[in-house]
């Protein structure tokens, strides 16, 4: 819909940020001087940390297509423990914390305070990470769902809870070495076969728009993130933001992760509406997903003298699975 | 700034917080060379006056480019481009058509009547340049903008060189060539036609010059010892062309042989054709991978209906008007070696195109001079052994092209302009090259690459008109948007977009960017995803 396609500047294609040949309504909100940097400087993230990055993408996206009218609840994770030691805090939006699990319902309060108010034009956004998502404010989640409230929900997912040291969470991907599920034994990292899809599960809520991004693809996130501001209702992002402390990568390769996750068929961009997926993100140019596991230093014991072929190969084949699912290749 | 909905905070916000005191290493916005501009023989700052064409400022851009070359519509038509060879692009799909859109350039500038800006204040010293072929020009040029006085004397009727007495017209229109000849001479460059310099220095002293550059060319044709009877037509490939400008054109016949491997032999083939020859056949001693001359020109000749015998030279001329020729092997080393198997081949005229030599006698006795090999010998800064006599174009040793002749009158321009100020000329340090290696090519959109289109075989074959066309307005600046500006900002604000800590300060429209190292935590993203490699990371200083 709004992603600008038709754009042939060849030096820059859709894919970078802006560009100076680019009007001024073909530009993303990231390009702009007046952007709002909901998360300012000073945050306490890590060096090139990908959560700073996504939330500061999608609340900038939010405050734009809204003119400037949201409220953010925030669940207890790196993305609160980051920004807000008190009294300090890095949010240029009207901002809440919660508890770790309960930010949706919270998020469902302030919707319903709006109405009471009879406020239309105020708009609520509860945030968390896959642990505050996946794990422990699911049943939140799901309620904010099942009630249609409206709110967006978006979970930044660096699949683990990093916050408090790296612990395996129901996103992270197998075979992953966390603190909890070393890279030890016969079946190092974390197991194959368990874990949670939550934008399917979101789906099979039927509420009226769920999505996929990553910090790789911004004028897809900002796009998302606008499309979710038009529509009423429960609403679920989840945004795929690498984490270089967890995930044992190199600080400048956060966005090089997030785009090989995208384009070797891990991390399916799509969107969908009622249940139904509506659109998705084609593979540019395909790679393997070894080009993105070699990368992370919680893969590093798939590789080494004697490669785990077998895990490999059966990561390679949930990739595939991705591709042939969503049609993600022409 | 009116602070967004809601918004109260200022006190107690994360600005107080220097998270800059993090980094390590810091980034560092740079300017790299680009491979186009640094494989350009005229020196041309190519990703330079691309920028300019993107955005559709086309006399910007070609005034980019002139200060470098002043002749972009001849460079659009007769350069071989190495620019495009080194491109990045290449390593992507297909190199940006540089001289595609220099051509553009060129044509927009002598159709909107763009001038060259004459020199502020004059210096008071007067120049002699020898030659009015590319070399003497692009001298003369650059020497009248440093605000000298220069003349230029040339033997020939008109000025061009090799350019108007080599290159034919179909390659290169000769209102082209006058047009760009007239904007030299409109800054104030005395151009004297018909005035050969016999000695170099009695002219020098005659016309109480400080300096001289000498572009002479080579236009000797060189000879090869072929037995011939009384009656053989044997014509040198030099003189043909020259001939071509004149009032009576050549005699070749209907069946014309042409001896040698290099563009010069193309060229004089493919006129044949032109002038009515019904065959025109190079003979060639090494096979096509050997050959010197271009591919391109070549692959048009073959297209013109040029025929080609490969590893073949030529014995005798007989006294019935026939060549004897002999089939040659390569031997293990790339040369040509006999068989003993002849043939005979029928022609009207033999020419030989066998390369140039220079005619050296206005050097005869200047003291200090060398000369090796035919030709002069010159210093690093273009200076012969004789002081304040430079000299360049094919008559030093260097590549024999206009492009390189170009750059050789650039380039001792600078050095004459020090020399007469008693100074010497260093360049600026050249940047770090900007390698396939320093760029993210993620980010360009794929765009195959324009062709010029070229007027049909038909009237290729019996008209002088000029093969190759331009592009237009439209797929001039889509092929000046294919560059990647390498090595060089183009404003795509990615750094400004990825910074995680918003470290990043947008200055506005061409006024690129600046990092606010208090809170720049040093995480090299913005240089990872930087498309052209514009930044890098160096070590924070101690
Ligand atoms: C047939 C042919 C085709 C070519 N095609 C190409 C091509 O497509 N692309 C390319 O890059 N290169 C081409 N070249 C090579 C290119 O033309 C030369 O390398 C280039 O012109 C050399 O420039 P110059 O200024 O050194 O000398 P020239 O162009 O040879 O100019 C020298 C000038 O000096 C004058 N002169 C000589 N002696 C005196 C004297 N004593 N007093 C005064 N004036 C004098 C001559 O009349 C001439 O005008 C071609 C060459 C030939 C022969
Ligand atoms: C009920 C409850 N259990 C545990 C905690 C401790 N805790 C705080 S944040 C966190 C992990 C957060 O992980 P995630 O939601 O994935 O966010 P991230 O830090 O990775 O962004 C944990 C376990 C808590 N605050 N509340
Ligand atoms: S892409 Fe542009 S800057 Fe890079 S080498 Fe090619 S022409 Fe030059
Ligand atoms: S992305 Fe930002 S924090 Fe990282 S090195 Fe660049 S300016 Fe510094
Ligand atoms: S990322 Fe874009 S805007 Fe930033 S330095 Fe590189 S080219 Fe310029």
């Amino acid at each position: 819909m709004d992603q600008p396609q038709t754009i042939k500047y060849y030096q820059t294609g859709t894919f970078t940020v802006g560009n100076r040949l680019l009007s001024e309504d073909q530009r993303s909100v990231q390009s702009g001087m007046e952007r709002t940097n909901s998360l300012n400087s000073g945050h306490r993230a890590c060096q090139g940390c990908g959560e700073a990055l996504g939330a500061r993408y999608a609340i900038d996206a939010a405050m734009r297509a809204t003119g400037n009218k949201v409220i953010c609840v925030n669940a207890t994770g790196c993305l609160e423990v980051f920004s807000t030691p008190y009294p300090e805090t890095s949010w240029q939006v009207p901002w809440i914390h919660s508890l770790f699990g309960n930010a949706a319902a919270v998020a469902s309060g302030v919707a319903a305070a709006q109405r009471a108010l009879g406020r239309d034009d105020v708009r609520v956004i509860a945030q968390g990470g896959d642990g505050g998502t996946t794990d422990i404010g699911f049943g939140c989640l799901s309620g904010m769902f099942e009630r249609n409230d409206d709110v967006l929900y978006i979970c930044y997912d660096n699949e683990a809870y990093m916050n408090t040291g790296v612990q395996r969470s129901s996103a992270t991907p197998p075979a992953a070495r966390t603190a909890t599920t070393p890279a030890l034994g016969p079946e190092p990292g974390n197991v194959f076969g368990t874990g949670k899809n939550v934008p399917l599960i979101a789906m099979a809520h039927r509420i009226p728009y769920v999505a996929t991004a990553s910090v790789a693809n911004l004028r897809d996130l900002e796009a998302k993130v606008t499309r979710a501001m038009q529509i009423r209702g429960a609403r679920y992002l989840h945004i795929f933001v690498p984490c270089p402390l967890g995930w044992g990568s190199a600080s400048e390769d956060t966005i090089r992760l997030a785009r090989l996750a995208v384009e070797s068929g891990l991390y399916p961009l799509f969107e969908a509406r009622h249940g139904k997926v509506t659109s998705r993100t084609t593979i540019r140019r395909p790679v393997p997903v070894t080009d993105y596991l070699k990368l992370q230093k919680r893969f590093a014991h798939l590789f080494g003298k004697a490669p785990d072929t077998v895990r490999i190969a059966q990561i390679q084949r949930m990739a595939d699975q991705n591709i042939a699912d969503f049609g993600l290749i022409e | 700034m009116d602070k967004p909905f809601a918004i109260t905070l200022d006190p107690g916000s994360s600005l107080a917080n220097k998270t800059g005191a993090w980094r390590t290493l810091r980034p560092l916005y740079v300017d790299r060379l680009p491979p186009c501009n640094h494989a350009c023989p005229a020196g041309e700052n190519i990703q330079g006056w691309l920028f300019h064409a993107e955005s559709g400022d086309y006399e910007q851009a070609w005034r980019v480019l002139v200060e470098d070359n002043p002749l972009p519509a001849i460079m659009g038509r007769v350069c071989y481009h190495p620019c495009e060879t080194s491109c990045n692009r290449g390593q992507l799909d297909e190199a940006v058509g540089i001289n595609s859109v220099e051509r553009f350039l060129g044509d927009e500038a002598i159709k909107r009547g763009w001038a060259f800006v004459p020199p502020s204040a004059e210096s008071g010293k007067r120049v002699l340049v020898v030659g009015a072929g590319p070399s003497g020009l692009s001298a003369a040029y650059h020497l009248r903008r440093l605000g000298h006085a220069v003349t230029i004397k040339e033997a020939g009727p008109l000025a061009g060189g090799m350019m108007r007495f080599g290159i034919p017209k179909y390659r290169l229109p000769r209102d082209v060539l006058d047009a760009e000849v007239a904007r030299i001479v409109a800054m104030g460059v005395k151009l004297e036609v018909n005035a050969k310099v016999a000695n170099i220095a009695d002219t020098m002293a005659a016309g109480g010059f400080d300096a001289a550059f000498l572009a002479v060319g080579a236009h000797i044709g060189k000879r090869a010892f072929i037995p011939a009877g009384e009656a053989a037509r044997i014509l040198d490939a030099v003189s043909v062309l020259r001939d071509m400008e004149g009032e009576e054109k050549p005699l070749l016949g209907r069946r014309v042989v042409v001896y040698g491997g290099g563009n010069t032999a193309l060229d004089v083939a493919r006129t044949a054709k032109r002038m009515g020859a019904t065959e025109a056949i190079i003979v060639y001693r090494r096979t096509r991978e050997k050959m010197p001359a271009h591919e391109s020109e070549l692959q048009e000749a073959l297209e013109e209906g040029v025929l080609v015998k490969w590893l073949t030279t030529i014995r005798k001329v007989t006294d019935g008007g026939s060549l004897i020729v002999e089939k040659m092997v390569l031997d293990a080393k790339g040369f040509p070696q006999p068989t003993g198997e002849t043939e005979e081949l029928q022609a009207d005229s033999l020419v030989l195109a066998l390369g140039q030599d220079v005619d050296l006698a206005l050097l005869e006795g200047v003291p200090g001079l060398e000369v090796k090999d035919g030709v002069v010998q010159v210093r690093a800064n273009m200076m012969t052994g004789a002081p304040g006599i430079f000299a360049g174009g094919d008559m030093v040793p260097s590549e024999r092209t206009v492009t390189v002749a170009v750059g050789h009158g650039k380039k001792a321009a600078r050095h004459i302009d020090a020399w007469l100020n008693g100074t010497t000329y260093s360049p600026r340090p050249k940047h770090e090259l900007a390698g396939i290696d320093k760029m993210n090519t993620w980010y360009y959109a794929d765009a195959p690459k324009t062709v010029r289109p070229q007027i049909e075989l038909a009237r290729r074959t019996d008209t002088f008109d000029e093969v190759v066309h331009g592009l237009d307005e439209t797929n001039a600046l889509f092929e000046a948007r294919r560059c990647l500006s390498c090595g060089n900002c183009f404003e795509c604000d990615n750094c400004y977009g990825v910074c995680p800590d918003n470290a990043v300060i947008k200055l506005g429209p061409g006024k690129r960017f600046e990092f606010n190292l208090d809170y720049c935590k040093g995480c090299g993203i913005c240089v990872s995803e930087c498309p052209c490699g514009a930044i890098k990371m160096v070590p924070e200083p101690t």
